[in-house]
């Protein structure tokens, strides 16, 4: 009976996230206080160095444009009620399309190679996720166990092609040949002077589009209502007349088709090669952006841009601050995704408890359900 | 139907136990408001010791909230509780328990994978140590079993046993840690007729050892039936409370709703035309493989509605499925207007739709309804893909939430607010959503499965009125319920069900109630006859 009214939606999508990213940013600031450090100054020290200047900023942009390609791809598939946690392995797998189409049209320009690397990291991408989607549709396997899997032997294989197959003749370390300059994405530095030195291209532009396509795709077409509806309640799908082992296997495919864009900008835009693990958890972080984005591409948006922030912040720290090394960053960050997405409901009864008492007409009713206790 | 019999005893059980604790529980001038909602108005209610005392009201009258400021999940904004003559402030169920209050709700409290004897110690264990409680809770139940002819054997795993025998379970709970006055949530919504029966049975047992009942329910039938009182709410406010023998469901009806109430369907002549459903040879498994549905053959004529009796669970359900294309068939063949329906895949309900036939499913919020959708949404679920929600890949949302409105302005679905979010309309309106949805379409067929579960009284002659106009606008139409009454008062022939088989067909005018049910049990027409 102690259930708690849910919270006007203004507060469910803005509040909550913000008292979640401030708590996150006082136990990191206890942190930073415990080994004898100024958290205010280190705070101060990540807003800069991912605002802080044209380069500080691109760098955050070239980060967010990962995690917004990872963070569609979650949530695209939550709204499904599929959780795709192998955005790691799918993203890591397409390099291969990247670079193999890349290599092939060395000798032509970036126009060309451009648009046909993008629809060969989907395709990877999207092969790699369709097949757990298969063995969750027509098996019953589920997608958790598959895809996690799947990172697993993304991992290895990609060890595999790089060692013995795509190896530079020349080279000794496990990375492909450069691609040849004209093939590459240019880089947004090429056309705005203020983005100077830093990798951030193209694909943000794609990104950026991807956000408005994937909000069409998920409230304004009918493949997005047969996939909402399955999210909801699979039994309803199945009375709508949607085929949910089809839906369930395109909806992966669309996940791993975005998440192995993350290829795309990495290897064609910065890399300009294929190396090992150029993803960089891009595929983990997804989950948190999405999580705190609330599966929504606006919320992904802004969140893909606070968790840009904080890496290329977190990575500036460890210069201005002495003291605080590299892994100090890392505890920051993971501090932001535990409280932002593994616990962000952590506030939520006690936020729900503070509206009512705050609205007059619920206080009463609060005050019963409290002194009415935990019985039920 | 045994009501004179119990009335007879009524007086001698009052007089019995005279004096000023005549009232097991008093409650004056109860006030709780919810926000905005008033949900109980000023409510005075007396219950007399050693009665079964019905409330009745439509969903959202106040009844539960009512019994749940006595079972102290609730404290009242203001007003007095009386429990044995004596003024209490029930804080918490605890305090309740301890006045003798128990509670059995709608849905079972129970560890399914405990035994009976553990579900009822669980939370009353004397000790650390549970071999001791068990044996005592043991001997206990055997006394409890026996004063009160509830039978249930106490090593069974909740999930082994029947929802009646759950039901049980749940009352000897109650009785186990001392309960006097039971309060009884729509205790037979999910009974069959036979457990009902049985529930009834031991309702009248408790009666006559002196414990006191209140019996929440919107089916009359059964306040007729078994209560000594019956009170009446509407909208928050106790309308009446009056003595079963000296009222009738007509009255019942009329002041629970405020208005007259048809509770007769009234309806014409039936002029069957050509077969507009045929169902031959159809066998089905459900999800275990279990063969539910065997080598049923018949056939529905435009114009006429066939009922489908039964006690649940034999079958009816899985023949629905397999009709609209939500379950595979084994054999058999599905032909709807001449046209035979290919129902293998997870898709075959588009195309069962798509020949022509609707389903209004058994369990709207399992099946029929995403409910956490917006109205509009639902409108159109299962017909997203037709050309005038849009063409192609995108979804016309304005076509989409005009023809919502125009839907729900016809059926008078309340509030008329297209973008509520379904899960906040009343049980009523949700099925008047999934109705006009499916109606709307003028399909040929119509499945209906429990068309007024859960449904409010007025909302039920609208739904009943509705699916005779379909009838009667030549439309073929398939009904499945577990309410007799309705089967009866609606179909114009029925078919009887048992154990997978149609083991029977009747005539809803001529046959009696009694011949009805030995054909449920599984005794044919023939048979029956003699």
């Amino acid at each position: 009976m102690s259930v708690l009214k849910p919270l006007p939606r203004w507060a469910d999508v803005v509040l909550l996230p913000l008292l979640n990213l401030t708590l996150a940013f006082v136990v990191s600031g206890l942190v930073v206080l415990a080994i004898g450090q100024n958290p205010l100054h280190a705070m101060w020290a990540i807003a800069t160095g991912a605002f802080g200047s044209g380069y500080n900023f691109g760098y955050t942009l070239y980060y967010a444009t990962n995690f917004i390609f990872t963070g569609l791809a979650v949530a695209l598939a939550a709204h499904a009620g599929l959780f795709n946690i192998g955005g790691n392995g799918q993203a890591y797998v397409a390099g291969l399309g990247v670079i193999a189409v890349a290599l092939l049209l060395d000798g032509t320009h970036w126009i060309i190679v451009m648009p046909l690397a993008m629809l060969a990291a989907m395709l990877v991408g999207g092969i790699w996720a369709f097949i757990p989607g298969y063995l969750q549709a027509k098996r019953g396997s589920h997608v958790v166990i598959t895809t996690i899997m799947f990172n697993f032997i993304a991992a290895a294989l990609m060890v595999y092609m790089l060692n013995y197959v795509l190896k530079a003749p020349t080279g000794m370390a496990p990375e492909s040949r450069m691609i040849a300059p004209d093939a590459r994405m240019p880089r947004l530095a090429e056309f705005i002077d203020f983005f100077r030195h830093t990798p951030v291209n193209l694909s943000l532009f794609l990104a950026i589009a991807l956000l408005v396509g994937v909000y069409y795709l998920i409230w304004h077409t009918k493949f997005g209502f047969a996939l909402r509806t399955l999210g909801q309640n699979p039994t309803a799908s199945r009375y709508a007349g949607f085929s949910n082992s089809k839906i369930i296997m395109i909806v992966m495919t669309m996940s791993g088709a975005l998440a192995g864009l993350v290829a795309f900008n990495e290897v064609l835009g910065v890399q300009n090669r294929l190396v090992l693990d150029f993803v960089a958890d891009a595929g983990f972080v997804g989950i948190a952006v999405a999580l705190m984005g609330r599966n929504h591409p606006f919320g992904i948006g802004l969140a893909a841009l606070l968790f840009g922030a904080l890496y290329q912040g977190g990575n500036e720290l460890q210069y201005v601050v002495p003291g605080l090394t590299r892994e100090m960053v890392v505890i920051i960050q993971a501090l932001v995704i535990l409280f932002t997405g593994a616990m962000e409901g952590l506030f939520r009864p006690g936020l729900q408890f503070a509206f009512m008492l705050f609205t007059p007409e619920h206080k009463a009713e609060a005050m019963a359900r409290e002194s009415a206790g935990s019985e039920s | 139907m045994t009501s004179e019999g119990t009335n007879a005893q009524r007086p001698e059980t009052a007089a019995a136990k005279p004096g000023a604790s005549d009232w097991a529980i008093e409650l004056e001038k109860i006030n709780k408001r919810f926000g905005p909602v008033h949900a109980n108005k000023d409510i005075d209610l007396s219950v007399r010791r050693g009665t079964i005392h019905g409330i009745v009201g439509e969903n959202g009258a106040g009844k539960s909230t009512l019994m749940s400021i006595l079972y102290g999940f609730y404290n009242a904004d203001s007003g007095t509780i009386k429990v044995n003559g004596a003024i209490q402030n029930i804080t918490d169920s605890r305090h309740a328990l301890a006045l003798g209050i128990g509670m059995v709700h709608q849905h079972f409290m129970l560890v399914d994978n405990f035994t009976v004897l553990e579900n009822i110690i669980l939370g009353a264990e004397d000790s650390r140590i549970l071999g001791t409680s068990l044996s005592r809770a043991r001997s206990e139940l055997g006394r409890l079993e026996k004063e009160y002819d509830l039978k249930v054997n106490p090593d069974a795993l909740i999930e082994d046993i029947s929802v009646g025998q759950q039901q049980r379970v749940e009352i000897l709970k109650a009785l186990y840690r001392g309960a006097d006055i039971l309060i009884l949530d729509e205790p037979t919504g999910v009974l069959t007729p036979k457990e009902a029966d049985d529930l009834f049975r031991v309702l009248r047992t408790l009666r006559e050892q002196g414990k006191t009942v209140i019996l929440i329910t919107h089916k009359l039938r059964e306040i007729m039936a078994i209560t000594d009182a019956v009170s009446v709410m509407r909208q928050g406010e106790m309308v009446k409370t009056l003595e079963t023998a000296k009222t009738n469901p007509e009255e019942l009806a009329e002041l629970m709703v405020g208005r007259r109430v048809l509770l007769r369907v009234e309806k014409g002549e039936s002029h069957p035309g050509k077969p507009l459903l045929k169902i031959t040879n159809l066998t089905v498994a459900d999800d275990m493989g279990v063969v539910r549905v065997k080598d049923v053959s018949f056939a529905v004529r435009a114009g006429e509605i066939v009922g489908i009796a039964g006690v649940s669970g034999n079958g009816q359900t899985e023949l629905l499925e397999a009709i609209t294309g939500m379950r595979d068939q084994r054999a058999g063949d599905v032909i709807v207007n001449g046209h035979k329906l290919f129902l293998k895949g997870d898709d075959g309900a588009s195309r069962a739709r798509a020949a022509g036939l609707a389903h209004v499913p058994e369990d709207r919020q399992r099946m029929g309804l995403v409910t956490n959708f917006q109205a509009w949404e639902n409108a159109i679920l299962g017909y997203q893909n037709s050309a005038e929600y849009g063409g192609g890949l995108m979804l016309d949302g304005t076509a989409a939430r005009a023809a919502a409105t125009a839907q729900m302005q016809r059926f008078d679905v309340r509030p008329l607010n297209i973008s509520l979010k379904t899960s906040l309309f009343s049980g009523g309106n949700q099925q008047k959503i999934v109705l006009a949805r499916e109606i709307g379409r003028d399909p040929d067929v119509l499945i209906v499965g429990q068309p007024t579960r859960g449904v409010d009284i007025g909302a039920i002659e609208f739904i009943h009125n509705q699916i005779v106009k379909m009838r009667d606008a030549g439309k073929a139409i398939l009904l499945v319920s577990v309410e007799l009454d309705e089967i009866r008062s609606l179909a114009d022939r029925i078919l009887v069900m048992f154990d997978g088989q149609i083991v029977g067909e009747a005539d809803p005018a001529t046959a009696t109630e009694g011949e009805l049910g030995l054909m449920m049990a599984g005794i044919s027409n023939r048979e029956a006859a003699q």
